[in-house]
């Protein structure tokens, strides 16, 4: 799986690892950080992350090119993808966060689409059946790590779509 | 080695307490690994003659069996001689804490004074119309000689003195060769130094010439005083267009690659100073992005920009 993720070409030009004092360039070389760090999990199939691994993960190290991005401006490029909806902080201590390549209110839409589509309106499933059952196998949300899920379906939730309730063995929604 | 031995008499009844309680030996023997054994036998064959030491005041006698006194340490074994080096040592101290008691003395006098020329000063000002220009620049030369800043001088310098716009006309003049010579901008040190080296007398305080440069665009002289965000200050032909040289220098750094601020400046033939400044303009104007790391600080075409 690694070896067929496809660094941009940012990845190879030693400036990306350094944060830019010029505000446009720096608004660029970020977009492409969050874009890279996305692409990057969603192959992986990353959910979540200590800032720890982050550190010395290949994604912000270099290793080639002998360039790694420091600490503080990784904090930097992360509170951009917190701010644009595909961070949370698991953690007071913002050791840990959770990163969600699509945001959970896109999520919830694409699973709301899914269940209208095929008519399942006021029905309920359990999380399990949403991520992993035959039904959704060829929808992009099959597999979903259970952290994003809920927060899509918080989403919905919101918007009166969805309410999560508790089933027989752990956690359900029923759609509206 | 020469030696020479002196044999003692038994000891008396009376004697009072030496460095030793006792010795087996009845004579002591002096080695003299080099010379000095004729002087020092003669001095204490003299000594032996004139027995000084039993002539002794009888008080100063007694006070010498208390122990060390000042001003007159029992030179006793190696622990004398610490003792009377630690004396030396204290006496020494106490004579530089009194010579920089008069320092300390001189310094609060020279505060009331700064006081007294700032009273002055101010006094001056506000009579602008009772003293003449020539007598307050003569005032305010005497405070600058006591290396004293002249607050009047500071407030004034916005719109600068006649001394101030003069000197501007006669740097417009000597600057305009060297600058053409060093295409056309020169850092404010190598300003400095120039013309103080071509005065050789009356020199230029970096003061009077930070104040004489600020007139320079008012004046409408053909040269003007440029400072960078770094602080770095610079002095440039009207002429001279710092942004286009940017242009040229993005092209420089694009056929290498990346360059350094040393390097730069090596290749265009300018001091790393204004070679620094002039990338970190391109920077500024996106021309140029940077990469900060242990090997340094190199500068690259900003292809954030360029590039998708």
């Amino acid at each position: 799986m690694a070896m067929s993720f496809e660094w941009p070409w940012q990845y190879r030009f030693p400036p990306f690892f350094t944060l830019q004092p010029n505000v446009d360039t720096r608004q660029k070389q970020l977009a492409a950080w969050c874009s890279l760090v996305l692409s990057f999990c969603r192959l992986h199939k990353q959910s979540s992350m200590t800032v720890m691994e982050a550190q010395e993960s290949p994604l912000f190290n270099n290793v080639k090119l002998q360039r790694k991005l420091p600490v503080e401006s990784i904090q930097v490029v992360l509170e951009e993808l917190r701010k644009k909806g595909n961070l949370e902080w698991l953690d007071k201590n913002k050791s840990s966060f959770l990163i969600m390549w699509r945001r959970p209110e896109e999520w919830g839409k694409l699973i709301y689409q899914w269940v209208s589509r095929s008519g399942q309106n006021n029905s309920v499933f359990t999380l399990y059946e949403l991520t992993n059952g035959e039904d959704t196998e060829n929808e992009e949300f099959h597999g979903l790590d259970e952290a994003t899920l809920l927060r899509a379906l918080q989403a919905l939730q919101q918007e009166h779509k969805a309410e999560i309730i508790t089933v027989s063995d752990g956690r359900g929604v029923k759609f509206f | 080695s020469a030696k020479i031995v002196v044999h003692l008499h038994p000891a008396p009844p009376n004697k009072e307490p030496g460095p030793f309680q006792s010795s087996k030996n009845s004579y002591i023997k002096l080695s003299f690994k080099e010379h000095g054994q004729i002087e020092f036998y003669r001095r204490l064959s003299e000594e032996m003659t004139q027995r000084r030491w039993e002539n002794m005041p009888v008080s100063q006698a007694l006070q010498t069996n208390r122990g060390p006194q000042p001003g007159r340490i029992r030179a006793v074994g190696i622990v004398g001689i610490e003792r009377k080096l630690e004396e030396k040592r204290k006496e020494t101290d106490k004579n530089i804490s009194e010579a920089f008691e008069d320092l300390s003395k001189l310094m609060i006098k020279a505060k009331e004074m700064v006081e007294l020329s700032k009273s002055i000063a101010n006094k001056i000002k506000d009579k602008q119309g009772d003293i003449t220009e020539d007598e307050t620049i003569r005032f305010k030369s005497y405070l600058l000689s006591m290396g004293i800043a002249n607050p009047v001088t500071r407030e004034t310098c916005g719109s600068g003195t006649q001394y101030h716009m003069q000197l501007a006309r006669q740097l417009a003049g000597i600057l305009q060769a060297p600058l053409e010579e060093r295409g056309g901008i020169m850092s404010l040190t190598e300003v400095y130094c120039l013309v103080n080296r071509a005065r050789g007398m009356e020199l230029l305080s970096p003061e009077d010439l930070v104040n004489a440069c600020k007139m320079l665009e008012a004046l409408q002289l053909p040269l003007r005083l440029r400072v960078f965000d770094s602080g770095v200050m610079v002095i440039e032909l009207q002429s001279h267009k710092e942004e286009e040289m940017v242009a040229s220098a993005l092209e420089t750094v694009s056929e290498k690659g990346s360059l350094t601020s040393e390097e730069f400046a090596k290749l265009v033939g300018m001091s790393v100073l204004l070679a620094k400044e002039r990338l970190l303009l391109a920077e500024k104007m996106g021309h140029l992005c940077r990469d900060d790391s242990v090997e340094g600080l190199r500068f690259y075409p900003n292809l954030f920009m360029t590039q998708s």
